[in-house]
């Protein structure tokens, strides 16, 4: 098949210029840690209520330096009572749902959860400014999706 | 000029396709304006209805049937009349795909499927809307096959010759149309309607997004292969050259068989169920389309060039001056080509793994879909609509008609603009798609989204009525082209299909042997699904059952 010279060139710089991305997105995921949100457990969609830690969700610390926040999704709102957390240090997000697919969307960071029924979302992140932060879900749920939002509160310690 | 039963067949397409693109807009229309506070809908009408309407009837039925109709136009033109076993499946397919829209509408309208055209489970629509959809894809696949049978015709009668370009690339869109449909038609057939109907209890959530978005992410290519078919093959032959590389052309094509199909996980990106290494793997090939879309824009400014300096353009960009500005065929398909450049380079930062996280679901996504499908896309189709109609019903494409049709372009061009910046401006401040006007209780977070220049509801519903003024324009060129206008009686009138000359004397024969690239899109589909659906069904949770939040 013939090539033009500077088609050939074209696609070897647009080649590895590709190449190089990758390397970066690649690299800033696997050996940093750079991922989005997601994990592998599952949890019975009709038990979610019963099911630790979704029977007592909102904000636990697991050690000195990490904190779990545990959160129910369902239409139209998020049961979490008293989202409060520390700024600067690591923040665990697990949600789930009890009925449709929402997100877990907190403004201005990037948490940016998808929450499905019958799956834990699992998400680290580490607020680095204290405020009171808008979350919101994304994923269209219903006629009330609109209104379907909450708050974190982070807080200097 | 082909003949006028091929002629009828694809009016008809063109014609259904135009119907949904009128209600669609007009959809788009009453959307910016409920969100910018200014229209309170009647009771029984609900936003999330408009915009299911909107979404489907633009995205999926005016493309799909504008395609048909460009096919059926193109192929009967470039291999002869069909035989009337094609003609007859294409009639079936056709009536077969508009079974599937109306009762899909009708199910929308009435409010029985306000689940947008991505209908994810477990929101639960009328049966009849999953049975619409599986009529609409199996309609296609009926029309898919006549255009199949034709070739096939063609290619017995001329053993051993490549098929004429236009033909080559319709079969490509069609190869890649029907493997990518496998995923929907599987989650429609075997977990959205017997969960419907009520025959099963409970669904599996995550096998049926991830089955749709293996077809949801070829559904993109399967509408901008026909608008690169236009670059490929009306540009050259608007700017009098011929195409630029046949077996390129040939070679960028069959790479989108590959490529656009085992890459639906990164729609996926920011849920659970699905391991970081499978998504990864499917960003890496995700981005292996950026080859065939760089091939593309090499041979698409090497025609500008070569156009330009045979019309006597000098220096290095002196060309670019000699392009045949004035033709709307030509213009209005070089804008959409513009508005590529920006709407590909947003693909790239979607498609970036951790990155999808700042705009996954944000107006960002919608700003970009309305400058790749919204523009490149459906602005191919207008400037291919300029002479396909009047091509196909012999009547003259006026003076008047050329001007309206300028204006058509500018207007959509300026309303695009306006409406997408603000989207994609939007979304990286974090507003979220899909949703009615909301100020979050008037949350100081949310208030400031809107409070730009350029980042604010008045931006958008300026931009989205710009549109629709375009819109019906071309409406208005539709209907003239289509039954007003005077017949073209001499030939200077007569409206051509302006079809490229393609030299295909270096292009190697291995290029049309579908085996190969079926069996290499096989292999690509199975390294990236088989083992992550794999686990995703060994390890799935106890079902769902349907929900309707409407």
């Amino acid at each position: 098949m013939h090539l033009h010279k500077y088609e050939k060139i074209w696609l070897t710089l647009g080649i590895a210029s590709l190449i190089v991305f990758l390397s970066v997105v690649g690299v800033s995921a696997f050996s940093q840690n750079h991922t989005p949100a997601g994990g592998m457990e599952t949890i019975d969609p009709k038990k979610v209520n019963e099911t630790a830690p979704f029977d007592n969700p909102g904000v636990t610390q697991l050690d000195d330096d990490t904190y779990q926040a545990t959160i129910v999704a369902m239409a139209f709102g998020y049961n979490a009572p008293e989202l409060r957390v520390p700024v600067g240090k690591e923040v665990i997000f697990k949600v789930t749902s009890t009925d449709v697919v929402h997100s877990f969307t907190i403004d201005n960071t990037k948490v940016n959860m998808m929450v499905v029924p019958g799956r834990i979302t699992t998400k680290s992140y580490t607020f680095e400014k204290p405020g009171t932060y808008l979350i919101l879900c994304n994923e269209y749920c219903g006629t009330g999706h609109h209104m379907m939002y909450t708050e974190i509160e982070v807080y200097e310690e | 000029m082909i003949a006028l039963q091929d002629r009828k067949l694809a009016l008809w397409n063109i014609g259904v396709a135009y119907i949904a693109f009128l209600i669609g807009t007009l959809c788009g229309l009453l959307q910016v304006f409920i969100r910018n506070d200014a229209l309170q809908l009647p009771a029984w009408l609900d936003y999330y209805q408009i915009l299911t309407a909107h979404g489907v009837l633009l995205a999926l039925i005016f493309t799909t049937f504008f395609i048909f109709g460009f096919f059926i136009t193109g192929m009967s033109k470039s291999l002869g009349s069909f035989g009337p076993k094609v003609r007859l499946f294409s009639w079936i397919g056709f009536w077969v795909t508009l079974l599937g829209t109306v009762m899909a509408t009708v199910m929308i309208i009435s409010g029985q499927a306000s689940v947008m055209y991505t209908f994810y489970a477990p929101l639960q629509a009328s049966g009849f809307f999953y049975v619409g959809l599986a009529l609409v894809i199996i309609g296609t696949w009926i029309s898919s096959f006549a255009l199949v049978g034709h070739y096939r015709v063609w290619r017995k009668n001329n053993k051993g010759q490549l098929s004429p370009l236009f033909a080559f690339m319709t079969i490509t869109t069609i190869i890649m149309w029907i493997i990518a449909c496998l995923g929907v038609v599987a989650t429609v057939l075997f977990q959205y309607i017997p969960w419907a109907f009520g025959w099963t209890d409970t669904i599996d959530v995550e096998l049926s997004r991830s089955l749709f978005w293996y077809f949801g992410h070829p559904l993109v290519y399967f509408w901008l292969l026909p608008a690169y078919m236009a670059w490929y093959l009306i540009v050259p032959k608007l700017l009098g050259v011929k195409v630029f590389s046949d077996s390129l052309a040939r070679m960028s094509f069959v790479l989108f068989i590959l490529f656009s199909i085992p890459v639906g996980f990164h729609h996926q990106l920011t849920e659970p169920g699905i391991s970081n290494f499978w998504k990864f793997l499917q960003v890496v090939l995700t981005f292996m389309v950026i080859v065939p879309s760089l091939m593309t824009a090499f041979s698409m400014f090497a025609t500008f060039e070569i156009a330009g300096r045979k019309n006597g353009g000098k220096g290095l960009f002196g060309w670019f001056t000699k392009l045949p500005w004035k033709d709307i065929r030509f213009t209005s398909i070089f804008i959409a080509m513009a508005f590529f450049i920006p709407g590909g380079a947003g693909g790239i930062i979607n498609a970036s793994f951790q990155l999808n996280e700042v705009v996954h679901n944000t107006l960002w996504i919608v700003g970009h879909f309305h400058i790749t499908v919204g523009t490149p896309v459906a602005m191919t189709f207008m400037g291919i609509t300029f002479w396909l109609i009047p091509y196909l019903t012999g009547r003259k494409f006026t003076k008047s008609m050329k001007v309206l049709g300028l204006v058509q372009i500018i207007t959509w061009s300026i309303g695009m603009v306006l409406m997408s910046t603000a989207q994609h401006l939007l979304g990286l401040l974090g507003a979220p798609r899909r949703t009615a006007y909301s100020s979050y209780n008037d949350h100081p977070a949310a208030l400031e989204w809107f409070d730009g220049i350029l980042t604010n509801h008045v931006t958008m519903a300026v931009g989205g009525s710009i549109l629709f003024v375009s819109a019906m324009i071309l409406i208005y060129i539709v209907v003239m082209t289509m039954f007003l206008s005077p017949k073209a009686v001499e030939t200077k009138d007569m409206v051509d299909f302006p079809l490229a000359e393609s030299d295909m004397s270096n292009t190697p024969k291995w290029l049309e042997n579908w085996w190969i690239w079926i069996g290499l899109a096989a292999a690509l589909i199975a390294l990236a699904y088989a083992i992550p659906l794999t686990h995703m069904i060994q390890n799935a949770p106890p079902g769902s059952e349907g929900f309707k939040t409407w």
